[in-house]
């Protein structure tokens, strides 16, 4: 977007149609991107590490050091040539174990990031997550005596399918009933919480007969597990999914980009009155769009489920946040293809980084670390959805304070602007 | 409502909407009967009732009242296969699972942090800021009121405490969403990571594994001594919660206030449309920073009461979602109190309900777990009635 469109933006925020158009997240999306491209994501990361630090001090630890240890944990210092011996194995492990995080919170930012090109909010990922690791366990575990590239092409196109269908729900009623698909999502993943709950609780139609007392999935069949390519696979070694993952990130780039409906979807996210007049079926739009949504949401667990889980506990379908990190990992990836993986490999490595069974408990408590990251996330979501923050730090320099004190919005606005232009706004 | 559905009833005629829902009423009959006390023992009479409820329905349907007849009709389907299901079930287990007054009792016992963190909703969507954040609030509530309950000493300092910390995660919100203009939904999604983040960061690093102590002073119960406690009344009302009665009580207040007060008034003025009410120079953004605040410490106080008052300590992520069933109160009960009493106690009931199924069926209780989200999502859906978001919500204010 150019300075003058911004400038032209800024002149017309009080009119209602803008206002309107203000609201569409994709619309703000494209506003940003063309704003800060790398540098406001990396520094709002960097903001949002500071903060946690400062918590981190105040509670009387050492964050320079802990973050040390939370790195060495990621198995990131893998890649540096001189770590070498029973160091390097470590590291190895651990980095497989980021890896295989990473290639899920790939898979649920893209479901995410779709959306938001449409100008849908999808926080409904988790539902679709979670429909997506309940089929994909059902075929896994009761289907025997197959060849295995069957058996795992099967559970993967069910759980997309099955994603696909659930977050279909909310599309279908955004276009027919006008429900607002963040109203909708929200249900939708309740639902499927309490559904698989039911299925898998003891004495469910799906809990594992042969542990009568533990409200958990059968495991699924050796045919349908992912093949370890990298370490071993009774240690969760990583699995062929993280290509499957990269895989489908080609797939989101060039539908976004080369494709009728990625060109629709662009359209529709920027101004769906202007792509309704121009004769595209904006509620067939929605549909789709969601019906993708779900199914990279279902991959995402299907992989998950197939790669290294193998079965479903009901704690783990309650206590799971993926879906919400998703929101994050798209968010802090701008909503493109290149953005979301490196915005995953972020908050995977944040997560294995904090696990009780990667950081070193000397240096930092992991029961603690585990919030840490919960904080981290939340900071990061907090300043991605504004962008006017990390611009002004990055502008004036002169801190966070100075923004909170400007008294107008309009201002801040202008000062925005000002910034897109002199940061260079590509288009 | 369309035009055409207004012709097509001439003057002097039933209505076909008072129709669908004399159809409504029927279906939840037809399911009622088979359940102590009437205990029909024959799903015949729901048969029909529910028959009725479907004829009405499809009356409603074909003279235009399309949303409330297709209510009618799935209600009263629902109605017959619930009869059938209750009248082959043993009468010893229906009594179990329904006795009415206990079930009052959970339900009030369960709606109660809803109705908090809903009147809350409530005061901040109509001010035009969306809060999906009252989850995160209610929990910040529940941590702190139960680390100042313990600190100082006394509830009701628990409680100021709760309130003052969703207070403040509340001004983070509005700072980001008011001031900063962010995507609010994006916004109120951060408060809830942040929240789970600061409160699992203290809790375990003040407490440790070993978890809040075990004599902490609790919000006690309102005995009434007035009513008979081996009564219906007394086992459902007779010893609820001081807070229950508090929540109740704030709910005339908040819905005299919304709709009978000058401040009301503006605060939903600011929320419909901002513009005018800026125009005859009402301090728009400083009236929306006040009701997100207020929203989050309310929202603070029902998740106070989880802690506080119900079950005297606390573990991490203990709202469990309670804030997004709040939210679908708010919507549920088209942003009005009483509505939001109406949508807790509906919500309160079915989590109820599934407390006590499983004495009856092992796994059936579970999906009730499921009926807040199943309702609100055919509430939104528009089944029940429209369902309509203040004007501006969600729409950052810029000053001219």
């Amino acid at each position: 977007m150019s300075p003058e469109d911004e400038e032209l933006e800024v002149e017309l925020a009080g009119d209602e149609h803008v206002e309107a158009a203000l609201r569409s997240p994709a619309r703000l999306n494209a506003y940003v991107r063309g704003l800060g491209g790398a540098v406001v994501p990396i520094l709002t990361t960097v903001i949002a590490f500071v903060v946690a630090g400062l918590v981190v001090l105040i509670t009387g630890h050492d964050p320079l050091s802990t973050y040390k240890a939370v790195f060495n944990g990621t198995g990131l210092n893998w890649l540096f040539p001189w770590i070498s011996g029973s160091a390097r194995t470590t590291a190895a492990l651990e980095l497989q174990q980021t890896l295989i995080e990473t290639t899920a919170l790939i898979l649920v930012g893209l479901a995410v990031a779709f959306a938001f090109r449409a100008g849908l909010f999808n926080i409904g990922g988790q539902g679709q997550y979670t429909v997506g690791a309940i089929v994909a366990v059902w075929i896994g575990s009761s289907l025997s005596g197959m060849t295995p590239v069957l058996h795992i092409t099967l559970a993967i196109v069910a759980a997309a399918l099955a994603g696909a269908a659930w977050a279909g729900i909310a599309g279908v009623l955004k276009a027919t009933l006008g429900v607002h698909e963040v109203i909708s999502t929200i249900m939708l993943n309740w639902i499927a919480v309490w559904l698989g709950v039911y299925l898998f609780q003891l004495g469910g139609p799906l809990q594992d007969p042969a542990q009568s007392s533990v409200p958990v999935s059968k495991t699924i069949a050796a045919s349908a597990k992912l093949p370890v390519f990298w370490g071993n696979p009774n240690l969760q070694g990583l699995d062929i999914g993280i290509f499957i993952a990269l895989a489908l990130v080609v797939v989101f780039g060039v539908i976004i980009n080369r494709t009728r409906l990625g060109y629709e979807v662009r359209a529709v996210g920027f101004n769906p009155d202007a792509a309704s007049y121009a004769g595209m079926n904006v509620g067939r739009s929605y549909v789709k769009v969601m019906l993708f949504c779900g199914a990279f949401a279902g991959v995402a667990a299907a992989l998950d489920i197939l790669g290294w889980k193998f079965q479903l506990f009901t704690n783990d379908i309650q206590a799971s946040q993926i879906g919400f990190l998703g929101i994050a990992v798209a968010l802090l990836g701008r909503n493109t293809a290149i953005g979301t993986v490196a915005a995953a490999l972020l908050f995977g490595s944040l997560l294995t980084g904090t696990s009780e069974r990667n950081l070193d408990p000397t240096v930092f408590d992991p029961n603690l670390a585990q919030y840490l990251t919960y904080m981290i996330q939340g900071l990061i979501v907090l300043l991605v959805s504004t962008d006017l923050i990390a611009l002004r730090v990055l502008r004036s320099g002169r801190g966070i304070a100075v923004g909170l004190r400007r008294r107008r919005p309009d201002r801040a606005e202008a000062a925005a602007s000002a910034d897109g232009a002199s940061t260079g706004g590509t288009p | 409502m369309s035009a055409g559905a207004i012709a097509a009833v001439p003057a002097g005629t039933v209505s076909p909407r008072r129709v669908a829902i004399t159809g409504i009423v029927l279906a939840v009959l037809a399911w009622v009967i088979t359940l102590p006390p009437a205990l029909v023992r024959t799903p015949v009479p729901s048969v029909i009732l529910g028959i009725a409820a479907v004829a009405a329905g499809g009356f409603a349907v074909a003279a235009g009242e399309r949303r409330p007849g297709v209510g009618a009709i799935a209600l009263g389907v629902v109605g017959i296969a619930g009869a059938i299901l209750s009248t082959r079930a043993g009468v010893g287990n229906l009594k179990v699972v329904f006795t009415w007054s206990a079930l009052v009792a959970a339900a009030l016992r369960y709606a109660t942090p809803l109705l908090f963190a809903a009147l809350g909703g409530i005061i901040s969507e109509r001010s035009g800021v969306i809060n999906i954040g009252l989850e995160g609030m209610m929990l910040m509530g529940c941590f702190f009121g139960i680390w100042g309950a313990d600190v100082l000493g006394s509830w009701v300092l628990g409680l100021l405490v709760a309130a003052v910390a969703g207070g403040l995660l509340a001004l983070v919100h509005a700072v980001f969403s008011i001031h900063l203009r962010a995507n609010q939904v994006v916004s109120g999604t951060g408060i809830n990571f942040l929240a789970l983040g600061i409160t699992g960061y203290f809790f375990t690093a003040h407490y440790g594994p070993n978890g809040t102590p075990s004599k902490i002073s609790q919000v006690p119960n309102v005995k009434l001594p007035l009513i008979q406690h081996d009564g219906f009344f007394g086992a459902a009302i007779g010893d609820a919660n001081l807070m229950t009665w508090l929540g109740i009580a704030l709910v005339p207040l908040l819905a005299i206030f919304l709709f009978r007060t000058r401040w009301g008034l503006r605060l939903r003025a600011v929320g419909e449309k901002p513009r005018a009410a800026d125009t005859v120079g009402l301090p728009v953004l400083r009236i929306r920073y006040l009701a997100v605040v207020v929203s989050g410490m309310l929202a603070a106080l029902g998740g106070a009461y989880l802690s506080v008052a119900f079950v005297g300590s606390f573990s991490q992520d203990m709202t469990e979602g309670r804030g997004f069933i709040a939210l679908a109160a708010v919507i549920f009960g088209r942003w009005r109190p009483l509505g939001a009493l109406v949508a807790t106690l509906v919500f309160g009931f079915s989590s109820a309900l599934a407390d006590r199924l499983p004495q009856f069926s092992q796994t059936a209780g579970t999906l009730f777990q499921a009926l807040p989200y199943v309702l609100t999502l055919v509430a939104v859906a528009g089944v029940i009635g429209r369902s309509r978001p203040p004007a501006a919500s969600g729409i950052p204010y810029v000053k001219e």
